[in-house]
């Protein structure tokens, strides 16, 4: 996998050398700067249609989530630096958020290919929030490599073009182009090293000036597209990998909030807050317009606190609503599917499927460490966006947004959660109310009941098939509103004039961007309506609409081709709109071993997608046979097992194969929880899920026992975005095989949601478990 | 409010907090040994997990009162000391695997690791797909294939 994903391999087309501009800045040693958002790639072509009815592109074909999200970057962007410090170490402030997708990683990855210095000598922090960035600062949408990597690339080669020039003067007048660089030295022809450090002073300059910098070609790189591990893999191995929680502020004490019993309810008074204030350890108890926010010596006594707390509380909006009737607004939301006029001997293939609400949490709920004084304020947490958090922070407080430095700390994942700053604002509330510094952590039941949704969802889907033509392909989504209010909004609004279609909510424009057209199945449309109100908390989880659409989508895909009497391999080779599709879905066909005999019970499914201008197909095998849906697992989930995946992944560029593996297995771990276990369940106005035993996220002993990630060779100059991309394949293949295995196709996901609780619901008031006593008798 | 002594990563220690108070939070916010992670409080997350006489077990379920003297509790920082070399061998394959992706969880999923590879070898065989299934330690960023990979190969090597 290490060569192929190199460019500049024999037969293709090499690309020229790019030029791009960039800035040496006046700085003591050399310091040089570039725009985000500059020379970012075109759109993508429409592919020529085969033989098939052809597709005309959707919106999302022609111009995508991420071309809009590098358009909105250009007239906004502002400067980011690079700079090489007198020890030889080159150190780069990420505008971005890392929750485990790897991006310091690559970012470092990218530097050192670009500049010839080692990987270990570059060293990447992450950006403090910059609000001159406007809505480059947001991690999402998997944009960050595609947003960053030119501008990256450009400021290091500047920087390489300086220390060639300091170089070739300190060398006694040498010409710059008869010098090179390597493993971070400049070498003479007569073999004199000189090492970046001993120039960065001599390469700094005095005034900032503007200056071209030429970028490596293809064939010239050496790092980027070779496997990498993770450069802080060994902190994270050892404990020393800090995420918000564990950074030592001083003063800044344990701090728990008391939520509500109902979701979004309001304390009208706290009828004990002078004997939990007198508990021990505990030093404060305040209002905030959370809950009752306690701050102690320890986490325990926090959670001590909070459950003795005595509290009226109002309640939320959600009223006593449960599953049944989010649906039946869904249902009466429905937009209609109308389909052109067909010839009388057409068949109709109808379908309709209903998502239910899952959890986007992480594993570290939400945390953040606050200092708030008067007149400022400082936090540290994992925030996606933290220009939107420092807004928010500010405006909370009534302070000015200057007075509010947003620290963005490594978050321990994300998932779509951490583009919300829940946990900054009760933080910076609390430490308000306190008058003393806070490292606020929320308990893992609130983040549960209390923290956001990915809101629930039905697809409908109708194609008109004759012959062995699909004649159109419509697909109607409606979903429970998706709150978007990270800045997705000012970035859409930014690019709006650009794109091909008319006046759309923010929603509307993120599913229309996110959903392209993946087969000839004539006349193609994919629409959302979603449902306006605010009762529910929710957010996107990662890849967004998606996962539904894809399942949805490739279910009945499955199902056209049983019309048409067609295997689901063949058929989707007939029709994939794009050659790169074709290429993926080849892929795993034959290392998957498409076809092979099956046991009884046992079965294959496949399932494809395209996003993030990247493309990928999965093939899964499925185990449904009774001896292993009836499988035990204490207070677990178990059901049928996939018990073998082959995916195969088109990224253009993978600027770290090794990376973007890890990605596609997670998002592969993400697809079996969203199909076969793990959703949230409303009853009576509230989330049941309250902990990880409840919440049946993938488990070990739900993982296949092998699972295979093809890094396709390299077909662009270009890298797609990764963070999301495995899940949407993964799902489709997951459920393809179910249907396969069974002889049913489910219409309800994830499978079991409605085929009882395998946990008694934890009460709701207090709103937080105990700890139990008994860790030690389960010694063994 | 009692005073506690134990033993942590081989040096004694003494904390003075309340009997019931769990361990997880005397590591952590008295003593500021953050390795053990929180996920849940309630045992079922596994991300504290560290050991106790060199035996796996989840702190936030353990009243600091319950630990004496003679208890030697060994977090993710104290690992590597507990055998040759730079790191313990379940450390170096989760690197060689480039297991971690948040990296959360991590120190929760090489301290029950090392442990389920102590109690199959005290069986006298070779782990199986069976006992990698019986890790109840969450992964939400879906290191799962990884995980189970790098114990194969420091199975061999412990
Ligand atoms: S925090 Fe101890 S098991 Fe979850
Ligand atoms: S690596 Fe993120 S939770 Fe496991």
């Amino acid at each position: 996998m290490t060569e192929d994903n190199r460019g500049g391999e024999p037969g293709r087309r090499e690309v020229g050398r790019r030029r791009l501009l960039g800035y040496l800045v006046a700085a003591p040693t050399l310091a040089v700067a570039v725009r985000l958002g500059v020379d970012m790639t075109a759109p993508s072509e429409a592919q020529a249609a085969g033989t098939p009815v052809p597709t005309p592109p959707l919106p999302a074909d022609l111009f995508d989530l991420e071309d809009t999200q590098n358009y909105a970057a250009k007239p906004t962007a502002h400067l980011i630096t690079l700079e090489l410090r007198e020890d030889g170490s080159v150190h780069f402030e990420l505008p971005r958020m890392e929750v485990g997708q790897g991006i310091m990683t690559s970012t470092a990855m990218i530097i050192a290919d670009e500049l010839d210095v080692p990987l270990d000598q570059v060293v990447v922090t992450l950006a403090k929030a910059r609000p001159e960035l406007q809505m480059n600062q947001l991690t999402g949408g998997s944009n960050t490599t595609m947003s960053t990597y030119y501008p990256i690339r450009t400021a290091a080669a500047l920087a390489r073009g300086a220390l060639l020039e300091a170089a070739a003067l300190m060398l006694g007048g040498l010409k710059p182009n008869s010098l090179k660089t390597e493993n971070g030295a400049v070498i003479a022809p007569d073999g004199t090293r000189v090492s970046y450090g001993e120039l960065a002073g001599k390469a700094a300059v005095s005034q900032t000036t503007a200056k071209e910098a030429e970028l490596k070609s293809a064939a010239e790189r050496k790092v980027v597209g070779t496997p990498v591990g993770r450069t802080d893999a060994r902190d994270a191995v050892t404990g020393a990998k800090q995420f918000a929680m564990d950074l030592d502020i001083p003063g800044a004490l344990p701090t728990m909030v008391c939520k509500p019993p109902t979701i979004n309810g309001t304390v009208r008074s706290v009828r004990n807050a002078a004997a939990v204030r007198a508990m021990p350890g505990v030093a404060h108890v305040a209002v905030i317009a959370t809950g009752v926010a306690v701050r102690a010596r320890t986490f325990g006594q926090c959670i001590d606190a909070v459950r003795a707390l005595d509290v009226d509380w109002a309640p939320g909006l959600v009223g006593h609503d449960s599953d049944d009737d989010v649906l039946a607004e869904l249902k009466d939301a429905e937009l209609p599917l109308a389909v052109p006029e067909i010839p009388a001997l057409a068949t109709t293939v109808d379908t309709s499927f209903t998502f239910m609400f899952s959890s986007n949490a992480a594993l570290e709920t939400g945390c953040t460490v606050a200092d708030v004084t008067a007149d400022s304020a400082e936090v540290w947490g994992g925030f996606k966006a933290p220009i939107v958090a420092k807004q928010e922070i500010a405006s909370t407080l009534g302070l000015p947004a200057d007075a509010v430095t947003v620290n963005v700390v490594q978050g321990g994942g994300s998932f779509g959660r951490k583009l919300f700053q829940d946990g900054g604002l009760d933080a910076a509330l609390a430490s308000q109310a306190f008058g003393a510094p806070v490292r606020l952590m929320w308990h893992r039941a609130d983040d549960c009941r209390q923290g956001r949704v990915h809101p629930m969802s039905t697809s409908r889907v109708r194609a008109t098939v004759l012959g062995d033509q699909v004649l159109s392909y419509e697909q109607r989504h409606t979903s429970a509103r998706t709150d978007f209010g990270h800045g997705y909004g000012e970035m859409i609004s930014a690019a709006a004039s650009q794109l091909p279609v008319g006046d759309y909510s923010i929603s509307q424009w993120v599913y229309t961007l996110t959903q392209a057209a993946h087969y000839n199945f004539g006349p193609t449309t994919s629409l959302l309506n979603e449902l306006t109100d605010r009762r529910f908390n929710t957010g996107a989880m990662r890849n967004i609409y998606s996962p539904n659409t894809a399942v949805a989508r490739e279910l009945t895909v499955d199902k056209i081709a049983a019309t048409m009497g067609k295997d689901p391999y063949e058929f989707r080779r007939t029709f994939v709109r794009e050659e790169r599709s074709r290429a993926v879905l080849d892929k795993v066909a034959e290392v998957g071993r498409w076809g092979r005999d099956m046991p009884p019970h046992h079965a294959q499914g496949i399932g494809i997608h395209n996003e993030y201008h990247a493309y990928t197909a999965c093939l899964m095998e499925i185990d449904t046979s009774p001896a292993t849906v009836n499988r035990k697992v204490r207070q677990a989930v178990t059901g049928p097992r996939v018990t073998k995946v082959v995916f195969a992944v088109d990224i253009g560029l993978a600027v770290n194969p090794k990376g973007l593996e890890a990605q596609m297995m997670g998002g592969i771990m993400d697809a079996l929880a969203i199909v076969l276990t793990s959703s949230v369940h409303l009853k009576d106005g509230n989330f049941l899920e309250a902990s990880w035993d409840n919440y049946a996220y993938t488990r070990q002993w739900n993982v296949p026992f092998d699972v295979e990630v093809i890094v396709m060779p390299s077909t662009s100059e270009d890298p797609g975005g990764a963070g999301e991309l495995g899940v949407a394949a993964a799902a489709s293949a997951a459920a393809n095989a179910y249907a396969r295995a069974t002889g049913t196709t489910p219409t309800v996901f994830p499978i079991n949601h409605n085929s009882g609780l395998h946990f008694e619901p934890y009460p709701y008031s207090p709103p937080i478990p105990q700890s139990p006593t008994n860790g030690l008798d389960y010694v063994r | 409010m009692g005073k506690h002594t134990f033993k942590v990563n081989g040096e004694s220690v003494t904390v003075e907090v309340e009997d019931d108070v769990r361990l997880l939070w005397a590591l952590r916010d008295i003593l500021g040994v953050r390795g053990p992670k929180y996920g849940c409080g309630i045992n079922v997350c596994k991300a504290c997990t560290s050991h106790i006489n060199g035996k796996a077990f989840n702190p936030c379920a353990v009243p600091v009162g319950e630990v004496g003297e003679a208890d030697e509790v060994t977090t993710i920082e104290g690992l590597a000391d507990t055998a040759d070399g730079d790191l313990h061998p379940m450390q170096q394959a989760w690197i060689d695997y480039d297991v971690a992706q948040c990296g959360y969880c991590q120190p929760g999923q090489i301290m029950a690791a090392v442990d389920l590879v102590r109690r199959v070898r005290a069986e006298d065989r070779a782990i199986t797909e069976d006992d990698l299934d019986t890790l109840r330690n969450i992964c939400r960023c879906g290191t799962y294939p990884r995980i189970r990979e790098a114990i194969k190969s420091a199975s061999s090597k412990m």
